[in-house]
């Protein structure tokens, strides 16, 4: 299958500045961020399950899409081979945000107009 | 390790979406298990190296059937048709499932594999397709007669979906009104995404010459443009009749034939493609089939013409 993106092996602009204790400090950025957005993303989830109406169960979940997308884009972004993948990193993430922020709108608006009947069991 | 954990949680991902999707009660229920299982088809695939198939997976398999099937759903609840099949009916669908399933394994493992389709052969035949995309130069030219035949089955699907339209509402625009309110989100979105997936359609296709992507995926993406359009309020749906749209419903097959036609009579044979004119060939026919998919997608997610436009009185 051809692939597109590795045209040339390039070396990850983390290995630009490792250290001398054998763990490039881009790794241990991209660890942290991604972490960091994975605590967004498991807060979101519980609170889409655990929030009682539409409208808190958006907030959780819009929080999981913007700041937990954008933190592990953040965290990606030490790996990635060029500034080429970078920008597209950042892309995903701007084109998810106002994904997102449109959806949740809809949503709410949906359920403002159904007068908010709570479904769940 | 860490690769292989995440093929297994991904395979009991797929079994336990598909388990929800067909022994869960309700059909909306059923509906969104339907395009989760869709998402994680798609991962898997792009897991497998088979990109070309993700992205189709992603964009026609979980976007736009997933769409399809919401949009049936809403409208049978509109019309209070909403009914759980019941024991009976889940244990028919069950049987019938298990059945497909049961006789496609049978196929698979029963026919013999075709001697001719190996990598090697592909390998060896690729530099005479005129695009670098294995998987094009299957889908446009190897097969192409396949191909030609799914954009007509497309066709029938929408002229079939048209047929539901009651006699009263055959001249009206397609579709209920949209009732997006000017200058809101939603038309801000609407404003702001089509031209990137112009953008982004229209470099899927060109791509998928040489690289991922092709004209389902790219036809998909441009038929989401067109459908946010339509559904911000920023662009009405059409009548069945318009020239225009009808041009462009029919423009794919009609070239794809052409190109057959004349293969048949300069080349010898039917859809024969010689390596000096293949890439040319071919990127025609993937731009009218592009136009033609975009166009055949996004009005059959619109629905069939509908009498509501003139009590609704938004258009």
């Amino acid at each position: 299958m051809a692939r597109a993106i590795p045209k040339k092996p390039r070396r990850p602009l983390s290995a630009a500045c490792g250290n001398s204790a054998g763990m490039a400090w881009g790794d241990i950025a991209s660890i942290g961020f991604t972490a960091v957005g994975l605590v967004f993303f498991v807060a979101g989830t519980v609170g889409l399950i655990r929030f009682p109406d539409v409208f808190s169960r958006l907030h959780a979940l819009t929080k999981a899409d913007n700041l937990g997308l954008g933190f592990l884009a953040l965290g990606l972004a030490f790996q990635a081979p060029g500034w080429t993948e970078i920008a597209m990193l950042a892309m995903v993430w701007a084109l998810a945000l106002v994904a997102a922020g449109t959806a949740a709108q809809m949503v709410a608006r949906a359920a403002l107009a159904e007068g908010d009947k709570d479904e769940r069991p | 390790m860490m690769a292989l954990a995440f093929d297994v949680v991904l395979a009991a991902l797929l079994i336990l979406a598909a388990l929800a999707a067909v022994a869960g009660r309700g059909l909306f229920r059923a509906v969104i298990f339907f395009i989760v299982y869709g998402v994680l088809v798609a991962l898997a695939w792009a897991r497998l190296g088979a990109v070309d198939v993700a992205l189709a997976e992603a964009a026609i398999g979980a976007g736009l059937t997933g769409v399809l099937l919401l949009a049936a759903h809403g409208r049978l609840r509109r019309e209070g048709l909403e009914a759980d099949p019941g024991a009976g009916g889940q244990g028919f669908a069950a049987i019938g499932g298990a059945g497909v399933a049961l006789a496609l394994g049978w196929a698979w493992f029963a026919l013999p594999e075709p001697a001719t389709a190996t990598r090697a052969a592909l390998d060896s035949a690729l530099p005479d397709a005129g695009v670098g995309n294995p998987v094009t130069a299957v889908l446009l030219n190897f097969r192409s007669f396949d191909t030609l035949l799914e954009s007509i089955v497309l066709l029938a699907a929408l002229v079939a979906l048209w047929m539901l339209a009651r006699d009263g509402a055959w001249g009206e625009r397609l579709g209920l009104p949209q009732h997006a309110r000017p200058g809101g989100v939603l038309a801000s979105f609407g404003r702001v995404l089509p031209p990137l997936g112009l953008l982004f359609g229209a470099f899927l296709v060109w791509s998928g010459a040489d690289d991922n992507g092709g004209a389902f995926q790219g036809g998909t993406v441009l038929a989401a443009s067109l459908l946010l359009a339509m559904m911000a309020g920023l662009y009405l749906p059409p009548r069945i009749g318009e020239r225009l749209w009808q041009s462009a419903l029919v423009l794919g097959p009609v070239v794809f034939i052409a190109c057959g036609l004349v293969g048949a009579l300069v080349w010898g044979g039917f859809l024969v493609l010689p390596p000096a004119y293949a890439k040319g060939v071919i990127l025609a026919i993937e731009t009218g089939l592009t136009i033609s998919i975009a166009a055949t997608l996004a009005l059959l997610v619109i629905g069939p013409p509908e009498q509501a436009h003139n009590s609704g009185g938004a258009a």
